[in-house]
């Protein structure tokens, strides 16, 4: 019988850890290593290497298909890009839904974290119920918001009639200085959950003797919570903005389903460009050049965050 | 302890083996399975193609069919992606008649030359061959013509006191402020005018119906003259007005449809699917009420003696260069556009073959669906105004231009003659 070259590997591996005098700490880091390659060549393999060739790609003016010959093109990718006034415009507005969407998520999941934590009658319910709009998935939740703003059968204008707030159906997504904060919306009803979870788990977290202390010395609710809870929930605020700003900068599908970039592009995000460049037009240079962008202002914005609110003592 | 470690490195070898084992290409046993992409949109409805690929296995018990169907503004993109991987997520995919030129330079396309017979050469519309044909060489069996149809409510213009649908687009203007005054729709025509594809077939009906053209003599672009100004400035007038539907500006074919299928338009323009549709109780509230005309043009237009203009919305089944089965997926398309399967499943889309159009087989085509004795006369009618748009290999970025442009005119956000510039000057850039 023809023995399997990776037994004989492991086979090898195994006499020789036991005819070498190793001490145990060095025998239990060696298996530590051997249990570890698999992750690592899963690592390495879907995630470095792919950062790596994405990489090198962005320096080639790269069509879409088979056998296409690439040519070198050096940083003229990124030249391009930043001489490309769609494309600042297309950041600016990433950074408007980045910084618009997670303000109100922190801003509502904080209150909701809030209430929930003070226990009111029902709070098991809420916290339940919260589940529910972040365990929809996206793209529902993009076709579910997109019905509500429809200009003929939309639930808004329904409601806004009813209430005698409007007279005519409008056409809610046409409008380009409304649609992003449209989106907006929709993307807070769809992840504002997450951020209020988080932070909900958080002060449940936190020491009741402080709060207790603090009201004994005459702190009412606001002071207690602007002077402990608030600085005790820091590093889990931390948390929750590093995760929902690197997704919000990132956003595609809610877009893609809502408005598709429309009305005049008025909700093209820097990733729905980089979707057009790489799938669309066929140019792969730029998407991945696109690509290498984001992941830059998504490190710088996490580098911020960990600047302003990061403060090793306090663990 | 050392048995331990024996144990340990002997399951982990294990694991790596299976692991490595199941990353071995497999080898078909049993049928051959073929994934084919087309839309859920025009031609065919979903229901109808499984029912073609359920006969096709029973007839053919070594092929599997595996059908998938997304909406039409995705499966360029799906294309794209699904070529990436080896062998390629699609055997075959619908192609529409504006992506073979990127397709083919892309080496995503079988050339199936060889495969045509003399009898489909002969018997297929030579239009449909012309959208997947290229410097004489096939690169795809053709599978729907289609274009563009003017359709109204009968009953509303009834209302209205018109005997006659427009035939100019001034005239339909006319008409829809008294369809308007008379309470009788708030918006009398809805249109598809997203930031998508819909957008530019729309433009293209408009366009050449005043006369213009996309390209000059010279292949530069020529949209962004007096009579391309005139049609952009002449759709943003119908929204201010409220004769358009400004819910146009987000609504793609499907929602044109639901539109007025609601009976809350007069009038849309739409791709032949919508008409079946518009009979269908379980979907629609004007049954028996729309009807077709010719697609008006411009008074400018029709004094230039052009009788009608649509936009060419045909499409194709392409097989991927790079599948494991062509022949195999070959056979498959070869049934499902054979005369005999177009023929039974005509409500939605009409069938290629130049001969189903004459004699007896006109009788059969006819009969074979309710909506046939309406269809066919306003295909034979409409398709030959059908406009082609540029048929270039860059066209998927142009379009996506000219979509921008459209959308940034209708919305106020840069005067007509801006818009339309700015996508000028990007189509030349692309051309070159």
């Amino acid at each position: 019988m023809q023995i399997h070259p990776f037994f004989s590997i492991m086979t090898a591996y195994s006499r020789f850890l036991a005819k070498r005098h190793f001490s145990l700490r060095q025998k239990d880091a060696g298996t530590a290593w051997l249990l570890l390659i698999p992750s690592l060549v899963v690592i390495l393999g879907v995630t470095l290497w792919p950062v790596i060739s994405t990489f090198i790609l962005s320096f080639f003016n790269a069509q879409t298909g088979i056998n296409q010959v690439r040519t070198f093109v050096g940083f003229g990718n990124y030249i391009e890009m930043f001489g490309d006034q769609n494309f600042w415009e297309t950041i600016g507005r990433t950074l408007y839904f980045t910084f618009a969407s997670v303000s109100l998520e922190l801003i509502l999941g904080l209150a909701i974290a809030q209430l929930i934590h003070s226990h009111p009658w029902g709070w098991k319910f809420l916290r339940f119920s919260l589940i529910i709009p972040w365990a929809v998935p996206t793209i529902v939740n993009g076709a579910m918001w997109r019905w509500i703003y429809s200009a003929d059968f939309g639930a808004l204008n329904g409601l806004l009639m009813q209430l005698g707030l409007i007279k005519h159906y409008i056409p809610w997504l046409t409008l380009p200085n409304l649609a992003m904060p449209l989106v907006i919306v929709a993307d807070v009803w769809h992840m504002m959950p997450f951020v209020a979870l988080i932070l909900q788990a958080a002060l449940a977290g936190l020491p009741v003797e402080l709060d207790e202390a603090a009201a004994v010395d005459g702190a009412n609710a606001w002071q207690r919570f602007w002077q402990i809870r608030l600085p005790l929930l820091r590093p889990a605020i931390l948390v929750a903005l590093i995760a929902r700003t690197v997704d919000a900068f990132r956003v595609f599908d809610i877009v893609y389903i809502i408005t598709n970039g429309g009305p005049a592009s008025k909700t093209m995000t820097i990733t729905y460009l980089t979707y057009l460049n790489t799938f669309s037009y066929g140019k792969q240079g730029m998407g991945a050049a696109l690509s290498f962008l984001i992941s830059f202002f998504v490190l710088i914005m996490a580098f911020v965050y960990i600047r302003i609110l990061y403060r090793p003592e306090e663990n | 302890m050392r048995t331990f470690y024996r144990i340990t490195t002997l399951l982990i070898a294990l694991m790596l083996v299976v692991g490595i084992a199941g990353c071995a290409p497999a080898q078909p046993a049993g049928p051959v399975t073929i994934h084919i992409l087309t839309q859920d949109q025009a031609g065919m409805k979903p229901a109808e193609i499984d029912q073609i690929a359920r006969d096709f296995e029973a007839m053919n018990p070594d092929i599997k069919v595996v059908m998938e169907y997304v909406g039409y503004d995705a499966i360029h993109d799906k294309i794209v992606t699904g070529m990436a991987a080896k062998p390629p997520a699609y055997d075959a995919s619908m192609i529409d008649v504006i992506w073979p030129d990127e397709f083919i330079k892309a080496g995503y396309l079988l050339d199936v030359t060889s495969r045509i017979t003399p009898e489909m050469k002969a018997g297929i519309f030579p239009s449909a061959w012309n959208g997947v044909t290229r410097n004489g060489k096939v690169y795809g069996m053709p599978w729907l013509m289609d274009t563009k149809y003017f359709m109204y409510n009968k009953d509303i213009l009834q209302q209205a006191g018109f005997t006659e649908p427009p035939k100019t687009w001034e005239e339909l203007v006319d008409q829809a402020k008294v369809i308007k005054q008379k309470g009788l729709a708030e918006f009398p025509i809805i249109w598809s005018w997203p930031q998508l594809e819909g957008a530019v077939c729309d433009f293209t009906i408009l366009l050449f119906g005043n006369g213009g053209a996309f390209l000059d003599a010279n292949g530069k672009p020529s949209f962004n003259n007096e009579k391309g100004v005139q049609v952009l400035t002449w759709m943003k007038q119908t929204i201010d007005e409220g004769v358009s539907n400004p819910a146009s500006i987000t609504s793609d074919e499907n929602a044109v449809e639901a539109n007025f299928l609601a009976g809350k338009s007069a009038f849309a323009v739409n791709w032949l699917f919508q008409y079946s549709d518009s009979n269908k109780t379980d979907v629609s509230q004007i049954v028996g009420k729309a009807a077709f005309a010719p697609m008006p043009v411009f008074a400018a237009g029709a004094a230039a003696g052009i009788k009608s203009s649509s936009v060419d919305g045909s499409s194709s089944f392409g097989v991927m260069a790079t599948a494991p089965y062509p022949d195999q997926t070959w056979k498959f398309l070869v049934y499902l556009t054979s005369n005999e399967v177009q023929t039974k499943f005509s409500a939605e889309m009409l069938p290629i073959w130049q001969a189903d159009f004459q004699g007896d087989a006109l009788t059969q085509l006819l009969a074979a669906t309710p909506a046939n004795p309406v269809t066919v006369p306003a295909f034979l009618g409409q398709f030959p105004y059908a406009n082609e748009r540029p048929t270039v290999s860059y066209y998927n970025e142009a379009s996506k231009a000219l979509q921008l442009a459209l959308q940034e005119a209708l919305t106020g956000v840069k005067t007509p003659q801006e818009a339309l510039d700015a996508t000028a000057t990007k189509w030349l850039e692309l051309a070159k």
